[in-house]
C-alpha cells in the first residue's frame, strides 16, 4: 500500500498491519523475528528460503510494505537477495544478521538496504522499522513528482535530472518557449502532469540505474533486453520502454567511455571544421561544457531542451554557441557512446557533430556515429543514439532525463551529456542518453566517459548540411544524420548502423532550428511516424539500432522511437519536437535558434507531441 | 515471591539460570513474548532451538572429522548455531562460539577442538536446565509475571 493509502486508510493506523516477509533459514529465529514482528501489530509472512521469498515478491510487489532478511542464508546470499529486491520491487530491506562488522554492515548499506540489525533482535528496534516503510514511499513519490529536482549527488545529475524533466517539460511547453529555469520549475510539477505524455517520465534515479545495471550485470550485457531488465528491475511504473531507451543510453555510454579516447580523436578528426571548435569543446567542452551545463541545469536543459535547431547549430558551432547553457555543444552528448561495443570511434565523431545546435556538422557527424554505433552495438534497446560521437565526454545525454540526471554524476563532467544536447538528441537518443546517463551515474563502467556522449543534436544535422535548413531540422538531420550515416554507415556500418538512428536522433533534437526544423519537423514527422509506428518500443529497443543505415528511416524511427520511449518513460521526451522551445537561451544564438526552433517546433512539437503521445 | 510451591521452585529455578549464566536478557524478550496467544512460547522457540541446533553442532563434528579443517565452514555453521543461541539467549553456549569461531578465524585447529569441546558441554548443560525448567512450567501452570534477573 502506498503511504497515501496507509494514511487514507487512517493515519494512526499505520504502522499497524504493515506487510512484512522475514527470511531466515534459522527456524529459531525466524520464529522469533516473526513472533516479535507480530507483537509489534505488522502482518508478518515468514519464509526460511530466500528463492521462495523472491517468488513470493514476484508474485505481487504489493504485497509486502518491508522486507527483513537475514545475511547468512544457504540458497541465496542474503545480499544478493537484497539486490534483487531492490533491483524488482524498490522494497525496503532490513538485515538481520548475528554478524555485526563494520564491513558487512557497510555491504549491507551500499547494497541497498535500508538498515542492519543484529541479533538478537530486539522488539524496540522491529517497532520502528516501519520509518523505512514511510521514507521509501516518500522518496518514491518525491522522485517521480520532482524529476526535475535535482538530485543531491551532483549538480550535474541534478541538472541531468532536471534537464530529463525539463526536456519533458520542454516538450510540453514547447511553445511555451520555456527556458531551462522555466522548465526546471516545470519539472517540479511536470512529472505530476504528464497529461502530454503517455507516461510520466520516469526519473532513473541513482537506485533505479543501479537496479538497472545490476539487472544488466545479472543477464550480462549481451543478453540484456528490455524485457529481461524490466522484469528483473521489476519497478513499477517501468516500462519496457523505458528500460529499452535507458538500455540504449546505457550502451552508448559504455560505448561512449570505451571509445572516449577514440572518440576524441576521431572527432577532431571527423568534425574538423566547425567540429574543431565544437570538438574541442565537445571534448573538452563536453566535459567542461557540461560541468557548465552541470553546473547550471539550465544548460541541461538548454542543451537539452533546445538543442537549438540547426540554426542554432550554425551558431553553436561557435564556441559561444557551444558554451550554450548546456547547450550540447559541448558535450554533444555521445549518446552513441553508449554502445557497448566499441563501435567506431569515427562514428562517434561523427555524432559529436551533432552537437546539439552547436556544431550542426559536427553533430551531424558525430551523430550518424552514434547513431550506428549504438545500433551496431546494441541494438538493443540501448538508444544508442547514433552514437553520438562520444568524441567528448559531452556524452550528452539528452533527454534522457532521467538518466541523465542519474548519470550525469556519473559522468562528472557531462552534466551536460545528459542534459542540454541530450535533451534533444535525446528524445531521439533520449535513450542514449539516458542510457548514458543512467551509465554514466552508474560510474559506467568506464567512467564518466559520456561526455563523449555528444549527442548530437540535431543541430549536427544543421551542420551538415546547411542547406537541408529548408529541409527543416529533422531533415535535415536526417539529411545529415543520413549523410552522415550514410558516409558513416561505413563507418559506421562497423559498429552500427545507427546513424539512421542518429539522424534520427538529430532530428529531434536539432528540430527546433528554424528552417532546418522545417525541414526536420518533416523528417521528424517522418520519424515520428516511424516512432510511432514503432511505438512498440519493445521492438525500438533493441530494434531500432538494429539495423543501422538500412533502417535510416525506420531506424530513425527507431531511434526516435526511442527518445519517444524514453519520453514516454518520462525520459526528456525527446520527440522531435522543435527545440526550439527548447532551445535556451544559452546563448544569443541559441536565442536566434530557438525562435526559429519555436516555429518549427509547432510543427514538431505536434510531431514530437504526437510521437510521444503515441508512444 | 510466589505462593504456589511450584512456582516458588520455578522462580528459583529461573533464577538461577539467569545467575549462572546460561541465559541472559533475550530469554526475558522471550518470555515477555509469551502472553495467552502464545502460551508456550519460550518453550516452542527453545525446542526449536534444540533440533536446529543439534543439526549444527552434527555438521560441526563431522566437519572436525575430516582433516586439514575447512575453517571457513566451520566458522559458518557456527556462526549459524552463535545466531540462533543468541535469539534464545544461551549465554553461556554463545560466548563459547565466539570463542571457537576466534580459533576459526586464526586457524586455530587444536584451539577449535578444545572450544569445541567446551560448547558441546556448555550446550548439554542448558539443555538440560532448560528441560526441568520447562517442565515444571507446565505442571505449575502459567507464570504470572516474568521477573528480570537483577
Amino acid at each position: 500500500m502506498t503511504v497515501e493509502q496507509i494514511v487514507s486508510e487512517g493515519k494512526d493506523q499505520f504502522p499497524i498491519g504493515m506487510r512484512v516477509l522475514a527470511v531466515d533459514d534459522d527456524p529459531t529465529c525466524l520464529l522469533l523475528l516473526g513472533t516479535l514482528l507480530r507483537r509489534c501489530q505488522y502482518h508478518v509472512t515468514t519464509t526460511s528460503q530466500a528463492k521462495t521469498a523472491l517468488k513470493m515478491l514476484r508474485e505481487n510487489k504489493n504485497k509486502f510494505d518491508l522486507v527483513i532478511s537475514d545475511v547468512h542464508m544457504p540458497d541465496m546470499d542474503g545480499f544478493k537477495l537484497l539486490e534483487h529486491v531492490g533491483l524488482e520491487m524498490d522494497l525496503p530491506v532490513i538485515m538481520l544478521s548475528a554478524n555485526g562488522d563494520t564491513k558487512l554492515v557497510m555491504k549491507g548499506i551500499t547494497h541497498g538496504a535500508c538498515d542492519y540489525l543484529l541479533k538478537p533482535v530486539r522488539i524496540e528496534e522491529l517497532q520502528n522499522i516501519w520509518q523505512h516503510v514511510v521514507r521509501r514511499k516518500k522518496k518514491d513519490r518525491c522522485n517521480s513528482g520532482s524529476k526535475d529536482k535535482p538530485h543531491p549527488d551532483s549538480g550535474e545529475d541534478a541538472g541531468i535530472g532536471n534537464v530529463d524533466n525539463n526536456g519533458k517539460l520542454n516538450k510540453k511547453r514547447k511553445d511555451q518557449n520555456e527556458d531551462e529555469d522555466d522548465e526546471r520549475d516545470e519539472n517540479g510539477h511536470d512529472n505530476e502532469d504528464p497529461s502530454a505524455q503517455k507516461k510520466p517520465r520516469v526519473v532513473w534515479s541513482v537506485e533505479l540505474h543501479r537496479k538497472f545495471v545490476a539487472a544488466v550485470n545479472q543477464l550480462g550485457i549481451d543478453k540484456a533486453v528490455p524485457k529481461k531488465i524490466l522484469e528483473l528491475m521489476n519497478v513499477e511504473k517501468l516500462t519496457r520502454e523505458n528500460v529499452a531507451s535507458h538500455l540504449q543510453k546505457f550502451r552508448l555510454y559504455l560505448k561512449r567511455i570505451s571509445c572516449v579516447a577514440n572518440q576524441q580523436a576521431n572527432m577532431a578528426a571527423a568534425l574538423g571544421t566547425a567540429d574543431s571548435a565544437y570538438l574541442r569543446m565537445g571534448s573538452l567542452n563536453g566535459l567542461g561544457n557540461f560541468h557548465t551545463l552541470a553546473g547550471s541545469d539550465q544548460l541541461h536543459n538548454a542543451a537539452f531542451r533546445s538543442f537549438p535547431p540547426s540554426g542554432v547549430l550554425g551558431r553553436l558551432n561557435t564556441p559561444a554557441g557551444l558554451g550554450i547553457r548546456g547547450l550540447p555543444s559541448p558535450g554533444t552528448i555521445q549518446l552513441g557512446h553508449v554502445q557497448n561495443s566499441g563501435n567506431p570511434t569515427n562514428d562517434l565523431s561523427k555524432l559529436q557533430s551533432f552537437v546539439p545546435g552547436n556544431h550542426n556538422t559536427n553533430i551531424l557527424q558525430g551523430m550518424p556515429m552514434s547513431l550506428e554505433l549504438d545500433r551496431l552495438q546494441h541494438n538493443k534497446s540501448v538508444g544508442h543514439i547514433g552514437e553520438l560521437p562520444t568524441t567528448d565526454s559531452t556524452t550528452v545525454f539528452p533527454g534522457s532525463g532521467s538518466l541523465v540526471d542519474a548519470r550525469i554524476t556519473g559522468f562528472s563532467n557531462n552534466p551536460l551529456l545528459g542534459v542540454t544536447s541530450n535533451s534533444l538528441m535525446l528524445e531521439g537518443s533520449s535513450q542514449q542518453a539516458t542510457s548514458h546517463t543512467s551509465v554514466s551515474a552508474i560510474g559506467f563502467q568506464n567512467g564518466n566517459a559520456l561526455s563523449d556522449f555528444t549527442l548530437i543534436a540535431p543541430a549536427s544535422n544543421q551542420l551538415q548540411d546547411s542547406k537541408a535548413d529548408s529541409q527543416g531540422q529533422a531533415s535535415l538531420i536526417n539529411c545529415n544524420a543520413g549523410q552522415i550515416i550514410r558516409s558513416a554507415p561505413q563507418e559506421w556500418n562497423a559498429p552500427r548502423k545507427d546513424a539512421p538512428y542518429q539522424s534520427h536522433a538529430l532530428i529531434n533534437s536539432s528540430i527546433p532550428i528554424n528552417s532546418a526544423m522545417i525541414q526536420l519537423g518533416q523528417c521528424l514527422d517522418r520519424n515520428n511516424s516511424i516512432f510511432h509506428r514503432t511505438t512498440d518500443l519493445d521492438s525500438v529497443g533493441p530494434l531500432n539500432f538494429v539495423d543501422p543505415l538500412s533502417i535510416k528511416h525506420s531506424e530513425g524511427d527507431n531511434y526516435i522511437m526511442e527518445p519517444s520511449v524514453i519520453e514516454k518513460e518520462g525520459y526528456l521526451m525527446f520527440q522531435p519536437r522543435p527545440h526550439g522551445s527548447h532551445v535556451p537561451d544559452n546563448t544569443g544564438s541559441l536565442k536566434d535558434l530557438a525562435s526559429a526552433m519555436m516555429k518549427q517546433e509547432d510543427d514538431f512539437g505536434c510531431n514530437g507531441y504526437s510521437l510521444r503521445t503515441s508512444i | 515471591m510466589e505462593r504456589n510451591p511450584m512456582r516458588r521452585q520455578l522462580a528459583i529455578m529461573r533464577q538461577s539460570l539467569f545467575d549462572q549464566g546460561h541465559v541472559d536478557e533475550q530469554f526475558v524478550q522471550l518470555e515477555e513474548l509469551q502472553d495467552d496467544a502464545n502460551p508456550n512460547f519460550v518453550e516452542e522457540v527453545v525446542t526449536l532451538y534444540y533440533r536446529d541446533s543439534a543439526r549444527i553442532i552434527l555438521n560441526i563434528e563431522q566437519a572436525l572429522e575430516r582433516k586439514p579443517f575447512d575453517f571457513r565452514k566451520l566458522d559458518a555453521y557456527m556462526h549459524q548455531f552463535k545466531g540462533s543461541s543468541s535469539s534464545i539467549g544461551a549465554k553461556k553456549v554463545k560466548a563459547e562460539s565466539t570463542l571457537f569461531r576466534e580459533y576459526c578465524k586464526s586457524g586455530n585447529g587444536e584451539g577449535c577442538m578444545r572450544s569445541f569441546q567446551q560448547l558441546k558441554k556448555e550446550y548439554a548443560t542448558l539443555r538440560k536446565k532448560l528441560g526441568a525448567y520447562f517442565q515444571l512450567a507446565r505442571q505449575a501452570g502459567p507464570v504470572e509475571t516474568a521477573s528480570r534477573p537483577k
